[in-house]
């Protein structure tokens, strides 16, 4: 068995060196047997080291890096780094997201860029209106609406998310009063009705249009991917977030998958750090092998286990001894560390191996001699 | 023969009253310990049927002496049943998801069949208003943490608790996945005393007693269930008695946990908490992590290591102290009897000698001076005898923190005189390790199996091949470099004097030519048939590169094990690059490897040492006119600065792209101050003269041209929270500037380099940038320290199996082919599979 990448490379090897027909025949067949030389040995216990290679650079980097390297003009400060590398493995559903939005080919200019870039960005009511007040003797709030666009969107929004109240326009001003007279409400109202949205897309915070080789890209700081690929212009098979619920929803396990790779990996080339890829696709792998993302942790990967010993061993141990002990659950101590505890050869590497003698043969080769 | 047994499986459960009764010794009914007399009481806590913990006696359950008795559970009878702390919340799940008349799990069997999960988490999620099965209303139970139910306000006593999970029937119990035995055990009516070998007493100097945790919460416990027992016999009020029932409640509940949230935690007399039984078990020092999964180990030891470039790199300088206290057991057979006398006859003082005898019949005896001769005439075929460590021995060595699996690695003894263990210097860089005081460990391995498995799999030379990069992590570094960028260089030549000088460490020679180059004594110690090109370290990057045909001896060519043209520096040698290593792994194995290293590290240092290599303060000397052009540089950059931050203060910097002006103007300054760097360290880069400095910093021996720059151009801009310094006073940095001066000084900005020196304003701001550096590391070492620990237990039962499959332990498959190709990066070039090496071994 030979993996598509390295028979594409043999083609390569063969095209370059003009080997083929009964040649290349012959050449593939000694790779197929030389190839084993580097393959992984049965029993390698490929979890830890691939753990140990990742968390060993982990303990080089650095929180900031030194900025003597000119900066690009970021727009949001994103995470980088170690509490980076934490916050993908803790698969967080909180923290500083943002998408890289690529265009499509008729939309490669500054101009359409920009046009999208204005479309997207989430737009409340405290962002377009000049100034607002509060009449306390009307009891009313009035808005001063800084151009004629919205207004009747305005209008509109209000009445339909803030119940029991009326909405009119008086010139360049919307009022609006509601029925229940009373201050306290009427500051509560005020600041419901400045967060509506009016336009862009929700969760677009900021934007910002950057160019990357031939390519317009907006970055912004927020994310929304479902209702992104839906605008025209934007190139679906490019447009990327860091949030890897959102990828998740939208496109699939798999795609959640390569996220979480791509991230990792990005955050550790951006300190200089190599990793092989095969490292972090396994943990890629394992985060995800449920068809859900789990977090590396006590309540994701480690929490699940079906070893007692090798849960309580980890965190929380009294809550998964009693747990065990409620439900009559049986540890058959296939793991390492169950191992470890009993004290008994773990059932990796030579310890997966067990030898037995036949002593009958044994009696007759001794014979023999 | 000691038969041993593999356990297969162990299934949890709890212990019914019969169970504790059936398991217990004795039964416990004395709060004393001991009489007057210091004698363990009977049928008190150190009662002696429970195991004993003091010489001299004997247990008199079963008979033995200390370490042949493990201990005896006891057992107390509790006068009022007490509810187990610990499953309190299920107590009440259970309680809230059975009928209170009837006990009957409160769906019908056909809803339980529809229910999704556990129909007692369901129920507990929503309970039910009357017993489909009675039809009994269901009445409002709330819980108290830890161990109160309340019904209707009124709290449910132990015994109507006991009585309701008595009633409930096996199929329902079995209905709600409670395997571990019947519900009602979870009301405590006896409660089963550990054995005194689980809480041994110390009898301190002065010939007290002390008394252990556990036993100190027993004896209350005891205390408390006798005064229960006389006050119910005396049959005195019911608040009386409530109020010393909850005291043992409260006695048994810190007794299993001490640290249960809403209960005071108890305490010793000193005022610190009790570690009663869940303490034990938690935590980093508990028994899970602290005794089961991490040990202290015998036969071990600990020393301050030195580096020694003479030693091999699977070699470690043992001092003949630790030799003669760590022994290694031999088994005596016809053809070492001989061999092994002498090491007795030479006792335990003389090295090389042996510690102990082991009679066939686990009988041990400590060798001394007087009967090293009766022992050794004794000893025959089956004896073992523990000897000294000798060159040759395998042993494990480990520096903490044991990052990677490099960071523990097998070495053959070789034993020395001094008191550090001595390493060589390219094992340096997997065990992170330098000579400022830092000290490894050692483990010797004791059995044979265990002696063959480090030698096999662990020694260093099969570690030179990091599987993290897919490159050497047993390298080269600084001198070595250096020597051989030194050595290699065109133009050097030796006489076949100075030849025979340098060779003569690596117990080479000269042959007959007369004179030779550098590059002629390195190619001595190359396989004879290696061929291979790459580019070197120094290389400048031209245009269009010319290959072996390059002007300035920066393409290394080695054909046949000769090497023609080019130098060895950190491309050919270097961690994470060493081509060159990397090379000589793959085609000549561990063995050549390491015959590489020790060759490459004898002779490098040889040549430096007869060299000479030391660095002074004017080989950062630059010229005039060098000078001149980075002033106009930082002049400029000052201007530009000046410009933006003027037109920033008259107000025409705007809104730009989402950016807030101030953001604008803070983003251009550090970009142009990184432009400015990178301009002055070019001019750096082309002015300096060719001297030790620039020769580290090229061969990437050590130093770069950045750190160049900082000594003899300028620091540039320090940051702080990767932006400019703004911290300090109101508005400003410091009270020498104005407020709200935004200029580069005002900020961090140090435009003089060391040599010239730091004026006390930049110096602070240098200091500020160290102090963040040096916070930032030691304070995110435990995140990442956590961060493995997570991650290593996420993915350690993860293997290759037979079929190349990658499974967890419950043979559940990750990856269809391990690494989606089954390479090995370890066995890679860089991650990847070289075709052309792959078959050019044999085509």
């Amino acid at each position: 068995m030979i993996s598509k990448k390295i028979m594409s490379d043999f083609d390569n090897y063969c095209k370059k060196n003009k080997i083929d027909g009964n040649e290349k025949e012959k050449k593939l067949n000694l790779l197929k047997k030389l190839i084993n030389k580097y393959y992984y040995e049965p029993g390698e216990a490929i979890g830890i080291i691939a753990a140990q290679s990742i968390s060993e650079p982990a303990t080089q980097m650095t929180m900031r890096s030194y900025t003597l390297a000119s900066q690009s003009d970021r727009l949001s400060k994103v995470t980088q780094g170690l509490p980076r590398l934490i916050e993908i493995f803790d698969a967080r559903k909180t923290f500083e997201k943002n998408m890289m939005i690529y265009l499509m080919k008729e939309y490669n200019t500054k101009e359409a860029a920009k046009d999208i870039a204005m479309k997207i960005k989430e737009t409340k009511i405290g962002d377009v209106i000049a100034s607002d007040s509060m009449d306390l003797i009307n009891m009313c709030i009035e808005l001063e609406s800084e151009s004629e666009k919205y207004k009747e969107k305005i209008k509109f929004l209000i009445g339909k998310y803030i119940k029991d109240t009326e909405v009119s326009i008086k010139g360049s001003k919307i009022i609006v009063k509601p029925k229940d007279e009373e201050a306290r409400n009427l500051r509560k109202i005020r600041s419901k009705l400045l967060k509506i949205q009016v336009d862009g897309i929700k969760g677009i915070e900021n934007v910002i249009i950057l160019k990357e080789g031939d390519d317009w890209i907006i970055q912004t700081s927020g994310t929304n991917l479902k209702k992104v690929l839906r605008m025209d212009g934007v190139d679906i098979s490019r447009t990327r977030t860091n949030d890897l619920y959102q990828i998740y929803e939208v496109l699939g396990i798999e795609a959640a998958r390569n996220t979480i790779l791509y991230e990792a990996k990005n955050t550790l080339d951006e300190q200089g750090l190599d990793v092989d890829v095969r490292h972090l696709m396994l943990l890629a792998d394992m985060m995800t092998i449920d068809g859900d993302i789990k977090a590396i942790g006590r309540y994701g990967v480690s929490g699940k286990k079906s070893s007692v010993l090798a849960r309580a061993n980890f965190e929380e141990t009294k809550r998964h001894l009693i747990n065990a002990s409620f439900y009559g659950e049986t540890d058959h101590l296939s793991g390492i560390i169950e191992n470890v505890l009993i004290g008994q050869i773990t059932p990796v590497g030579t310890g997966m191996v067990e030898l037995a003698v036949d002593m009958e043969k044994m009696k007759s080769s001794k014979k023999k001699e | 023969m000691i038969n041993i047994v593999k356990v297969k499986s162990i299934t949890f459960g709890f212990l019914s009253p019969k169970m504790i009764k059936d398991m217990a010794a004795v039964k416990i009914e004395q709060p004393e310990l001991y009489d007057p007399d210091g004698y363990p009481i009977d049928g008190g806590l150190c009662d002696l049927n429970l195991g004993i913990v003091d010489p001299g006696l004997r247990c008199r359950t079963c008979g033995g002496t200390i370490g042949q008795c493990l201990g005896h559970f006891g057992y107390l009878e509790l006068t009022k049943p007490v509810i187990h702390p610990m499953y309190g919340k299920k107590i009440f799940m259970l309680l809230r998801a059975t009928c209170r008349s009837c006990s009957r799990i409160l769906v019908t069997e056909e809803e339980t069949k529809k229910m999704k999960g556990n129909p007692l988490v369901e129920l507990h999620k929503k309970s039910k208003k009357a017993c489909p099965h009675c039809g009994e209303k269901q009445k409002e139970i709330t819980f108290q943490k830890p161990t109160a139910f309340i019904e209707n306000k009124i709290e449910l006593t132990s015994e109507e608790i006991r009585q309701r999970l008595e009633k409930i029937p096996d199929s329902d119990v079995e209905l709600m996945k409670i395997k571990g035995g019947r519900p009602e055990w979870f009301i405590l009516t006896i409660l089963p005393v550990p054995p005194v070998t689980v809480r041994p007493s110390i009898t301190l100097e002065t010939g007290e007693r002390s008394e252990d945790d556990l036993t100190h919460k027993l004896v209350d416990v005891v205390r408390i269930n006798e005064r229960l027992k006389k006050n119910l016999e005396l049959g005195a009020p019911d608040f009386i008695i409530a109020d010393i029932w909850e005291l043992l409640q409260y006695h048994i509940s810190t007794l299993m946990n001490n640290e249960i949230t809403t209960l005071p935690p108890a305490r010793h007399r000193s005022g610190r908490a009790l570690k009663t039984l869940v303490q034990r078990l938690s935590k980093k020092d508990g028994r899970f992590r602290g005794n089961l999964s991490g040990k202290r180990v015998n036969f071990s030891a600990r020393s301050v290591i030195s580096p020694d470039p003479c030693i091999s790199i699977n070699e470690v300088g043992v001092p003949i102290d630790i030799a003669k206290e760590i022994t290694i057991p031999v088994i005596v057979n016809k053809n070492n009897i001989d061999e092994l006398k002498k090491f007795i006859l030479n006792g335990t003082k003389t090295y090389p000698g042996a510690n102990y005898v082991l009679r066939p019949d686990d009988v041990r005896k400590k060798i001394t001076e007087e009967n090293k001769k009766d022992i050794s005439e004794e000893i025959a075929i089956g004896y073992i005898i523990e000897r000294h460590m000798i060159n040759g021995d395998i042993v494990i060595m480990n520096r903490q923190p044991s990052l990677h699996r490099m960071s523990m690695m097998a070495h053959k003894v070789r034993v020395m005189p001094y008191k550090t263990f001595r390493i060589n210097l390219c094992v340096t860089i997997p065990y992170n390790a330098d000579f400022d005081g830092d000290e490894m460990n050692m483990h010797l391995p004791q059995t044979e199996e265990a002696q063959a498995e480090a030698e096999m799999l662990m020694l260093a030379e099969k570690h030179v091949m990091s599987p993290r990069y897919g490159s050497p992590i047993i390298a080269c570094k600084q001198d070595h470099i250096t020597g051989c960028y030194l050595l290699t260089k065109s133009g050097i030549k030796f006489t076949k004097k100075e030849t025979a000088e340098i060779l003569a460490p690596l117990g080479l020679e000269p042959d007959e030519k007369d004179v030779y180059t550098g590059k002629e004594i390195f190619s001595m110690i190359l396989p004879k048939d290696l061929n291979i090109q790459f580019k070197s370290s120094v290389c400048r990057g031209c245009a269009k590169c010319d290959l072996e045909e390059c002007q300035h001896d920066e393409y290394v060519v080695i054909k046949d094990g000769k090497l023609k043209k080019g130098v060895i520096d950190e491309n050919a040698l270097g961690e994470k690059k060493g081509v060159l290593i990397n090379s000589i792994e793959k085609e000549y194995g561990p063995e050549g490897i390491k015959k590489f290293m020790d060759n490459v590290s004898r002779l490098s240092l040889e040549v430096i040492t007869r060299n000479g290599f030391s660095i002074s303060i004017d080989d950062s000397d630059i010229s005039e006119k060098s000078k001149a052009k980075i002033k106009n540089i930082v002049d400029e950059y000052e201007d530009n600065v000046n410009s933006i931050i003027k037109d920033y203060y008259a107000g025409k910097i705007k809104k730009i792209s989402g950016l807030e002006p101030e953001g604008y103007v803070e983003n251009r300054i550090l970009q142009m101050g990184g432009e400015t760097s990178n301009k002055v360290c070019e001019i750096i880069e082309g002015s300096l003269k060719y001297n030790s400095s620039v020769i580290m910093a090229i061969t990437g021996a050590r130093g770069s041209f950045v750190n160049l720059t900082q000594v003899c151009g300028f620091i540039g801009q320090e940051s702080i929270e990767g932006e400019r310094i703004k911290r300090g006073f109101t508005g400003r940095t410091l009270s020498h500037f104005k407020r709200d001066n935004i200029g580069l000084e005002a900020r961090g900005f140090v435009k003089n380099g060391y040599k010239i020196g730091l004026e006390p304003i930049q110096f602070f701001f240098d200091a500020m940038n160290s102090r963040e550096n040096l916070m930032d590391k030691s304070l995110h070492t435990r995140h990442s320290g956590y961060m493995e620990r997570r991650l290593v237990n996420a993915l350690q039962d993860l293997k290759v199996e037979y079929d190349g499959t990658v499974r967890d332990s419950k043979k559940f498959i990750i990856q269809f082919a391990a690494g989606e190709d089954m390479i090995d990066p370890a066995k890679s070039d860089n991650g990847i599979l070289n075709i052309e090496k792959a078959l050019g071994d044999k085509s």
